[in-house]
């Protein structure tokens, strides 16, 4: 699914991201990898979000949080 | 003395740097540009017990790819023989995505100490960082330090005079056994390095580093230059072209920050004692400063406390500055005149510099107050969010939620306006607010409206004048919306951005932020101002035959008659009118003083006044209709010199100031015609 199709305060693995390449490498730098876990924190009906990953708070817009594909993890992950 | 020790101060936006960069420098220092770019980088000097040093803050990076301009700098200012010693400054509290910046720096081979800032916000979370086994891990000192309670600052700037060469035997204690015993590799890379990859990446780095040996490179770090070249860095490829083939058919770069988030993971696993116990104050603020509801209604409340703060605190202390600056006028004025000064050079000197450089001078404390409360929400961590709160109703006009903060504050003056865009990354971003900001109507053309709207419209002047913003606030959409229509989709920079931490703002760095901005506009816009203050006074003071006592002689009127034909398809083919015009450039409000001169009326803002303007202008033909026009018109044509001037500076092209100059003429131009014209088919 969608990075801006999931739900405040659910966790998610990143699967896949359709982006750019200088977009992709700019969120890989800053720690969003294939794999990595994060945290819905918020969402807006626009379709930007925020997340929690590696320790820090990330927005994104729109066409970010549409080109990342996303699996739901349990709670307890 | 010893000799000079240079420091470049490098981290991740929002970790601390500039505070802590602050902390020992104070306002001493030197802001430069690189040639040719907006990026800046921060100079000042310090002394420690026996040692100089100079220290270099950098822009805040993320990484050291070539993939933005900050980076690349960064990169190649590290790599020269200017930087000695690194201080890679890392929000402690961070320190996962803080780590793969530093993984970085030190394979670049020039010393690194690690200061790991915001110790206290670590401490007060209930995290505990080993800080005997980070180094171990790292192989470089790591120094606790808190730039806001200026504790560790003696021991790093210790560490750095201690550690000017780098260590040559590092003890690295990994535990890493079992990949070691598992890797067919033929170095024993795990006791040189802190980062090592797996087999496949080190044997091809071998490979790269043999080839740059027989290409006849001489490296003072092959392994750096091959991670790069196996990364298919294009700045890399360019300085070093040597063949690859059968060594990097693909780039393998997320191959290459994969395996250096698994380090730091391992790394996270045995430093971090605690992990953080308490939620984060941020994520309870978060909840009402960025929902879905509530986040717009607050961002603008607080926006428009900022405007309440810059313009009737401003204007207030404005007013105390004009008749400061009025006495001081009239001061000189006595002076010169007692000293027998030559009458033109009484009037240049008064009329021209004092009013003209004056003038702008009047608008320091808006512009003042207005950094003050913008370094305060930036340095609090909340304007990332005003951009995450914006992004959505930006994004339909192709800009960043950031592009929000320029446009509103182009209301108050255009000029902190077009400053304020240098917070946007992108360069086009940029272009486009600064071409929409002066439609926002300032604060400057409000007396125009004011005149002409009570002159001409009664009890209808405030809808008059309040229409003024709205056509602004149009075209500037509009505007956007054109450019938006043309720009390919990908050429749209999304938004993508950092949520720091709250926190409460230091005074330090803001005071020093707005000292800069000041310095700024005081020295760059100024010198421009005073040539244009000069320039305006000649050309309305003189004529063919020297100077001159009717202004209707001058080479002002000259221009005015010659340009008067354009003007009229908007009903204002006045010559007196195309020179007000001209007279605005100075400072927007100047349109009204120099309507009074040039049609000799007294005491513009009175009713006598007003009338008698209405009777002259009546004889002229001028009716509601050509009033509406001039005033759309004063809305819409160029800003003043102040504007155009950090125009310039911002955008450091001079095409595009003068692209900006010309469309905003058009557009006024263009906008009066159809209103003049479309208008005389209902009168």
């Amino acid at each position: 699914m969608m990075l801006r199709e999931g739900e405040k305060n659910h966790s998610y693995r990143v699967e896949q991201m359709n982006l750019p390449q200088a977009t992709r490498i700019r969120l890989e730098a800053l720690g969003l990898t294939n794999g990595t876990k994060m945290e819905l924190l918020n969402r807006k009906r626009s379709g930007s979000v925020i997340i929690r990953i590696r320790g820090t708070r990330l927005a994104f817009g729109k066409q970010i949080a549409e080109a990342i594909l996303v699996s739901e993890l349990d709670i307890q992950e | 003395m010893e000799e000079e020790l240079r420091v470049g101060f490098v981290g991740n936006p929002n970790c601390g740097k500039t505070t802590l960069f602050n902390a020992y420098t104070g306002a001493r220092l030197k802001v430069a540009n690189w040639p040719g770019v907006t990026v800046e980088k921060k100079e000042g000097a310090m002394k420690y017990h026996n040692h100089r040093f100079k220290l270099v803050d950098l822009p805040g990076i993320y990484s050291l790819t070539s993939y933005t301009m900050e980076e690349k700098l960064s990169r190649e200012f590290i790599l020269s023989d200017e930087v000695d010693v690194i201080v890679n400054v890392a929000d402690a509290s961070a320190l996962e995505r803080n780590l793969y910046l530093t993984l970085q720096l030190i394979e670049l081979g020039k010393p690194v100490i690690l200061a790991l800032n915001m110790m206290d916000i670590v401490e007060e979370r209930g995290m505990e960082i080993d800080l005997h086994r980070l180094p171990e891990m790292l192989g470089v000192p790591c120094i606790p330090v808190s730039a806001r309670h200026k504790t560790g600052l003696e021991i790093l700037m210790h560490t750095v005079a201690h550690h000017k060469t780098k260590c040559q035997d590092i003890n690295f204690i990994h535990q890493h056994k079992e990949l070691e015993e598992k890797s067919k590799h033929i170095h024993a890379h795990h006791k040189e390095y802190a980062m090592v990859y797996s087999d496949e990446i080190e044997d091809k780095l071998d490979e790269i580093t043999e080839r740059l040996k027989q290409a006849g490179y001489t490296l003072s770090n092959y392994r750096w230059y091959a991670l790069k070249l196996l990364e298919k860095d294009s700045e890399i490829i360019k300085q070093y072209p040597i063949d690859l083939e059968g060594i990097v058919d693909q780039s393998y770069e997320t191959e290459i920050i994969n395996q250096k988030y698994d380090f730091i993971d391992e790394i996270m696993e045995e430093c971090l004692v605690n992990k953080a116990k308490k939620a984060a104050a941020t994520d309870r603020i978060d909840r009402i400063l960025t929902h879905s509801i509530w986040g717009l209604p607050v961002f603008l409340g607080i926006m428009a406390v900022v405007f309440f703060l810059t313009f009737t605190i401003g204007d207030w202390l404005k007013g105390g500055f004009e008749s400061g600056l009025s006495f001081f006028s009239d001061t000189v004025f006595d002076l010169l005149t007692k000293a027998k000064t030559a009458q033109w050079l009484i009037s240049l000197i008064v009329d021209g510099i004092i009013a003209g450089v004056g003038g702008i001078l009047t608008f320091l404390p808006n512009i003042i107050i207005l950094f003050l409360a913008l370094a305060f929400l930036e340095d609090s961590g909340y304007m990332s969010r005003a951009a995450y709160v914006m992004d959505g109703l930006m994004e339909k006009l192709g800009l960043s939620g950031r592009a929000f903060i320029p446009m509103i504050l182009g209301f108050g003056c255009s000029v902190p306006a077009v400053m304020a865009s240098r917070a946007l990354e992108d360069m086009r971003d940029r272009r486009k607010v600064v071409l929409i900001t002066p439609f926002m109507s300032c604060s400057a053309r409000l007396p125009i409206y004011v005149l002409f709207s009570q002159m001409f419209f009664g009890k209808f002047a405030i809808i008059a004048a309040f229409s003024m913003y709205l056509i602004g606030l149009a075209v500037g959409i509009l505007t956007a919306f054109v450019i938006n229509r043309f720009q390919k989709k990908g050429e749209i920079s999304p938004l993508l951005i950092e949520l720091p931490e709250y926190k409460t703002p230091n005074m330090r760095t803001i005071f020093i932020y707005v000292w800069d901005k000041v310095k700024d506009y005081l020295t760059k816009a100024g010198t421009t101002i005073f040539i244009a203050s000069i320039l305006i006074w000649f050309l309305l003071n003189f004529g063919p035959h020297g100077m001159i006592k009717e202004m209707s002689e001058s080479f002002g009127a000259g221009i005015g008659k010659a340009l008067t034909p354009i003007l009229v398809p908007a009903g204002l083919g006045l010559w007196q009118i195309v020179l007000a015009l001209i007279s605005g450039l100075a400072a927007k409000e100047v349109v009204v003083s120099s309507f009074s001169v040039l049609f000799g009326i007294a005491n513009i803002n009175s009713v006598s006044g007003m009338n008698g303007l209405i009777d002259v202008l009546s004889g002229y033909d001028f009716g509601a209709l050509n009033a509406y026009a001039f005033m759309v018109f004063c809305l819409l044509y160029t800003p003043c010199v102040a504007t155009i001037a950090v125009i310039k500076r911002e955008l450091k092209s001079v095409k595009w100031t003068i692209i900006s100059v010309l469309y905003q003429l058009f557009i006024a131009w263009f906008f009066a015609v159809l209103i003049y014209q479309i208008g005389r088919i209902f009168c």
